[in-house]
């Protein structure tokens, strides 16, 4: 039996908007077909496990990301290494943004970020909050937005979809997220990946691949995470 | 002149009950408009001043313990109808004031959420305030509970006389430091504090216990549809039968004690006040359909949806039903639903599990991922509720988890169907 190992990172500050939901939907949607997933929580001065294949972050509290940020960019070598070599990434809101070159806070502090995706976030006054789909190269995926740190690509990263109902990366461009390789950052809480079984999927078939494990994913019955998107899509923001 | 706003106030009422309407905005609103200085006239003339009770979790059940408890010694008003909003502590004035124009009260008690606890304090700075909890709650109206704790920490640098805090929280207890108003504590014993996780603690964050002294402090609890419950009110301990279920109403019960405290009320009295509260409405209320039992329990974020769950534990249900709708007051955000763990609490227990509600869809995908099967998915409240109620035994008892707005209509329900079954 062979599986994959999920490193989630700073699952004490980085929760609050049930990011943790994604772990459990990839640690279930690999068990459900047989394969074993390893989950190892990554608290602020632990060393990232070997031989990790997913990386997961989430959202978390404005306050608690100075702590948290200086963690992170102590990080940045060698999340730069893992992206280099193919990781597969997913980071939230939050962790998003710290996956970029750095965050202007609204009273001039800059915090430094990783520099993986080349993206760069300033603070704001107004908090862009609702229901948000995106329709990206994997499907449309499904969440709610909730953020005031305003994100703009730079000419080295892609968005990971288009706003379809919502606000987005920065209210202006249409754009959401971003990726680069294996790497993706979204502002979609959800979590995103429970409305979105595709994009679940893509992203385990990826690491999967990476370790010369199973081609193709057998398919599972989404009909309710399906269903549950429809009526996503049809509520008020 | 205050009694021109009392007639305005209660014509409108009587408006609304004519045409059938509820409703504890439009009187506050018209009166508001008309007399924007009555409430604060009215308020300041109450001897004893005004409690506001605030944070996250329990503040209507809370708001009626406090009210019982004062109720033993002093004549009360309350917003006790769930409005709890500035126009809604009008209303409640309203209400209790007669025709001639008195308002026949000696301390007023309001529930009021975070926002609108600081809006009031332009109309009339709280003599005594309560701060139950910072929870994890409609972030989406608020942002972030930073801001929550914030926005309660300008109550508590408003409030003039006394400020009661739960000792455990450590965001309530830091925003009451260095305020004009005496500060005391209320808390749960070092050995009941896994029971009372914080947001961080529930991602594995180490329990802290707190060190600072609580004039009441909750020493023991047994959950069933009542709680049996222990509590040390100044040096005396008090065995209570509490009328509300669940935990997070046992410590919000010492809470309730330790601000009596400060009103001069002695341990007996205060005991006496809370054995006498009676459940607020969808907290813990049941049904009988047919010899079925239909339990109601409110749920609205992640702490308290966790501290509900167990009373299935001691309820024992038949089925199961999850009601999640996302209108504005139930919030539209689902992820919250998986900031709680349903498999421990559900597997094996739960009975026959429905989901229903707007969003009926989203909290099967939640169960699915939990390993839990869901037998039916059903939008359509009542009809959810009457089916499972139909499909289990005379006195079986049916659990119903439900957000706010579906639980308005699942009350009005349930009240037709207990009514016609009766027949």
């Amino acid at each position: 039996m062979t599986g994959l190992t999920l490193a989630h990172l700073y699952p004490r500050e980085m929760n609050i908007y049930g990011d943790t939901g994604n772990v459990l939907v990839l640690r279930k949607r690999l068990q459900w077909r047989g394969f074993e997933a390893e989950v190892v929580g990554v608290h602020v001065g632990d060393p990232l496990p070997a031989g990790t294949d997913i990386l997961l972050g989430g959202g978390g509290q404005d306050a608690a990301q100075g702590e948290i940020g200086r963690d992170f960019v102590g990080r940045g070598p060698e999340l730069r290494a893992m992206a280099d070599d193919g990781v597969v990434m997913l980071t939230i809101c939050g962790s998003y943004q710290l996956l970029g070159h750095h965050f202007l806070t609204k009273d001039g502090r800059r915090i430094e970020g990783v520099g993986v995706l080349d993206v760069t976030t300033t603070g704001s006054d107004q908090r862009l909050i609702g229901n948000h789909h995106i329709e990206t190269a994997w499907g449309r995926l499904v969440g709610f937005e909730n953020h005031s740190g305003l994100t703009e690509l730079g000419p080295g990263a892609q968005p990971l979809g288009r706003t379809v109902a919502g606000r987005g990366n920065n209210g202006r461009d249409l754009t959401e997220g971003a990726v680069r390789g294996n790497v993706f950052g979204t502002y979609l809480h959800g979590p995103v990946l429970a409305k979105s079984p595709r994009f679940a999927d893509e992203l385990l078939s990826r690491a999967l691949a990476r370790r010369g494990l199973a081609a193709e994913l057998e398919p599972l019955d989404d009909s309710l995470a399906l269903a549950a998107a429809e009526v996503a899509i049809r509520r008020p923001r | 002149m205050d009694i021109l706003a009392i007639w305005l106030g209660k014509l409108t009422l009587l408006a609304l009950r004519a045409t059938g309407r509820r409703g504890t905005a439009l009187p506050g609103l018209v009166v508001e408009k008309v007399f924007p200085r009555f409430l604060s006239r009215r308020l300041a003339a109450l001897p004893l001043g005004v409690v506001v009770v605030s944070g996250t979790n329990g503040k209507t059940t809370t708001t009626k313990m406090v009210a019982a408890v004062l109720a033993q010694r002093h004549r009360v008003l309350t917003n006790d109808t769930g409005g709890n909003f500035v126009r809604g502590t009008i209303t409640a004035v309203l209400m209790q004031s007669s025709w001639l124009g008195r308002t026949p009260a000696d301390v007023a008690v309001f529930e009021l959420d975070e926002a609108h606890a600081v809006r009031f304090c332009d109309v009339h700075q709280p003599e005594r305030l309560l701060l139950l909890n910072v929870l994890r709650d409609q972030l989406d109206r608020f942002g972030e509970i930073d801001t929550t704790a914030q926005l309660l920490g300008k109550v508590a640098a408003r409030t003039a006389k006394h400020v009661v805090v739960n000792r455990d929280d450590p965001r309530l207890v830091a925003v009451a430091t260095g305020l004009a108003a005496e500060v005391s504590y209320f808390g749960v014993a070092p050995a009941l504090r896994e029971l009372f996780p914080t947001d961080e603690e529930m991602y594995g964050g180490d329990v802290e216990i707190s060190d600072l002294k609580a004039s009441a402090e909750l020493l023991s609890l047994e959950l069933g549809v009542s709680t049996e419950l222990r509590l040390r009110i100044g040096d005396t301990e008090e065995a209570i039968t509490l009328h509300a279920e669940g935990a997070h109403n046992a410590q919000n019960a010492a809470g309730a004690a330790a601000l009596a405290l400060t009103l001069g009320l002695d341990p007996d009295t205060i005991a006496a006040g809370l054995r006498a509260v009676q459940p607020a409405f969808g907290r813990g209320q049941s049904f009988d359909l047919d010899g079925r039992r239909v339990v109601l329990q409110l749920v609205k974020n992640p702490a308290g949806f966790r501290q509900s769950l167990r009373t299935v534990t001691g309820l024992r249900p038949a089925a199961t039903v999850i009601a999640i709708n996302d209108d504005y007051p139930d919030g539209r955000d689902m992820s919250w639903l998986w900031d709680v763990e349903f498999a421990p609490v559900l597997q094996g227990q739960s009975g026959r599990l429905v989901t229903s509600g707007t969003r009926a869809a989203d909290m099967a995908v939640r169960l699915h991922y939990d390993g839990l099967a869901v037998e039916r998915i059903d939008t359509d409240l009542g009809r959810a509720v009457r089916q499972a109620a139909e499909a289990v035994a005379p006195g079986d008892t049916v659990v119903v988890f439900s957000t706010y707005t579906a639980m308005w209509e699942l009350h009005q329900v349930l009240i037709k169907l207990a009514a016609g079954a009766a027949k």
